[in-house]
């Protein structure tokens, strides 16, 4: 076996696979927001929030309904999507003809909401979630053992990501709806109903959250706590990538994944700050962000 | 400009040579005789919790309020000086007074480098620049040796203030407080009606027509920033000897909500809000603890209805009445 600057490569592998998972959710998350920000020039501080209601309706279809993982993938971010609509029609609408700020504190207290309500009823010690059959071998790469669960998770998120970024770089509604972007009121004078597409885009990202939690659900246990801290650091991303592009903050999830994992090879102690350290540079470097515009 | 933070008119009808409008005078007046008289009606403690809190928000709202900067991260200047002033108190042995001067200087310190790298972004992303910071400053407490990691920094002595009077006795501790608690709120309401004070306003009304009068806005913008970080630890580093302990849940961003929606409640832009949101919300912590999780839940709802509908804050809701600034 050979060995890389002293360091196993099954260590190695290992961290830079775990860093490449972390990133999958890095770039779902970081899509979604910028989807929703995109249109609603919203940060979307309930984010990390559903992405816990997503792995949390993924626990109650399971253990109250019965349903699976594979449900659970399909159900939970159209249910959480559901709920992500209303409240863009019954709150969220409201604050539009505001500064954008009152937008982030809205969601924030809406994201406080969310987080005490599942803390009060299930407390914080976290829940099982059991990876469904299919995925529960494994391959030997001869470097390194890739358990099928979280290979899935790197491939779904792949799949999403390409698939959102397909459906607003390359279809007829994608193109609605960086035209709505752009400028609501030419497009609505156009004859599209655009309060509807602004609805529909908060669900969708919602829904993009909510499936990045069914993702987690079984490599990492449900618990209400579960976006908390992991939402500061898709933040650091957004700024990072600089949310200019879709694709933007897809690499840079994925990247910022990686670079974590091999931070955590070589220095452990510096694996929970490397993002924050790197948005620093960026900030220094190119305020606007890696593939950001600057405004 | 519709993008504007609301925040309630500034403008004092002052004449010249004027200092105080009287009716802020009288509040500060009636203030002062209350806070007087409080520690031998309520319990002392708690009143200085609320103390170091209201200097807290009225700090933060310095930026938010009159430099129409929302900066998620305050907790780091609040919490990193509560560590460092506990430290230099307990393992240093440094008397109260200086040991709260080295929280102040390193949360001035920390509001420099942090402010000069946030003030590079703007609106939403200047929140999530500052928030990001927060975690690296939470991260760091978690791991830095000298924090007690989880534990805290505990027993933090009290000491002797300037040698001569014994901070262990609760009412000599909180006439100390109440004495640093006016002198950083008389601090801030010079600053707000200063010239510096005036344009921070013509900042945050129109950014555009503040630098093309020539005013250099990233210097003031990182100036009333670095006033504000300093003024928070020194909230941070009172309370540390206050409650002689320094823990993880002063840099924790969720203090950095907390304050958030003290200023908010209580009146962004007014000199006299945060103290009341501050008053409120750690009344409603002490006397609702037993409930657990529902004290987060309570400040959600109190955050979606303040931003909903209540954006002016008490104090605000007062001022319009009145129709005098508060």
């Amino acid at each position: 076996m050979f060995e890389l600057i002293g360091i196993p490569p099954q260590a190695l592998f290992g961290q830079l696979l775990l860093g490449l998972i972390n990133g999958a959710f890095y770039a779902v998350l970081s899509l979604g927001l910028a989807v929703i920000f995109g249109l609603l020039n919203i940060i979307n501080f309930t984010h990390g929030a559903q992405y816990m209601l997503g792995a949390f309706v993924a626990w109650m279809l399971l253990n109250y309904l019965g349903l699976g993982y594979w449900w659970a993938l399909l159900l939970a971010p159209v249910i959480v999507g559901i709920t992500g609509v209303i409240l863009e029609r019954t709150l969220i609408r409201r604050l539009y003809h505001l500064d954008h700020l009152y937008g982030l504190l809205l969601t924030f207290g809406l994201a406080l909401i969310f987080t005490g309500v599942f803390k009060q009823l299930y407390g914080v010690s976290g829940l099982p979630y059991r990876a469904p059959e299919l995925l529960s071998g494994g391959y030997n790469l001869g470097f390194m053992y890739l358990p099928n669960s979280r290979a899935f998770v790197i491939l779904a998120s792949v799949v999403v990501c390409f698939g959102t970024w397909f459906m607003i770089e390359k279809t007829k509604l994608g193109a609605y709806l960086r035209a709505a972007t752009e400028n609501p009121t030419l497009v609505s004078a156009f004859g599209i109903n655009v309060p509807l597409l602004i609805t529909l885009t908060y669900g969708f990202g919602v829904g993009l959250a909510a499936f990045a939690g069914v993702l987690a659900a079984p490599i990492y246990s449900v618990n209400p706590i579960m976006g908390e801290n992991l939402i500061i650091v898709v933040f650091a991303v957004v700024v990072i990538g600089g949310m200019g592009s879709i694709l933007g903050s897809i690499l840079t999830g994925f990247g910022l994944g990686l670079v974590e994992g091999l931070t955590r090879v070589f220095y452990p102690e510096g694996s929970a700050v490397v993002v924050f350290v790197i948005m620093a540079l960026v900030l220094l470097v190119k305020p606007a962000g890696l593939f950001g515009r600057e405004i | 400009m519709a993008n504007q933070v609301e925040t309630i008119a500034t403008d004092l009808p002052r004449e010249k040579g004027a200092g105080m409008p009287r009716h802020h005078l009288i509040i500060f007046v009636v203030l002062a005789a209350a806070l007087l008289v409080a520690p031998f009606l309520l319990y002392p403690i708690f009143l200085m919790k609320v103390l170091c809190f209201a200097l807290f928000a009225s700090a933060f709202n310095l930026l938010l309020g009159y430099g129409g900067l929302l900066s998620f991260g305050h907790a780091a200047y609040f919490g990193m000086a509560s560590y460092v002033s506990a430290h230099a108190a307990k393992v240093w042995g440094l008397p109260p007074e200086l040991a709260i001067l080295c929280g102040t200087a390193i949360a001035a310190v920390l509001g420099l480098v942090f402010g000069a790298l946030a003030i590079r972004r703007q609106g939403i992303y200047f929140a999530m620049v500052t928030l990001a910071f927060a975690q690296m400053v939470y991260f760091f407490s978690l791991q830095a040796p000298f924090t007690g990691g989880e534990d805290g920094i505990q027993a933090v002595p009290r000491g002797t203030l300037f040698g001569l009077f014994n901070l262990a006795d609760p009412e000599t501790l909180y006439f100390f407080v109440l004495a640093i608690f006016f002198f950083g709120i008389l601090i801030i309401y010079r600053i707000i009606h200063s010239p510096f004070g005036q344009v921070l306003k013509a900042i945050r009304q129109n950014e555009p027509r503040a630098v093309s009068l020539g005013y250099r806005v990233n210097q003031y913008k990182l100036a009333v920033f670095v006033l504000s970080a300093a003024l928070s630890g020194l909230a941070g580093a009172t309370k540390a000897i206050v409650f002689q302990l320094a823990s993880l849940t002063d840099v924790y961003w969720a203090m950095s909500g907390e304050v958030v929606l003290m200023t908010l409640l209580g009146g962004m832009g007014t000199v006299f809000g945060p103290m009341v949101g501050a008053t409120i919300i750690v009344t409603m912590q002490n006397y609702l603890a037993t409930l657990g999780d529902w004290v987060t839940i309570i400040q959600g709802l109190i955050f979606v209805v303040a931003v909903l509908l209540f954006r002016e804050g008490v104090v605000g809701v007062l001022a319009k009445r009145f129709r005098k600034p508060l």
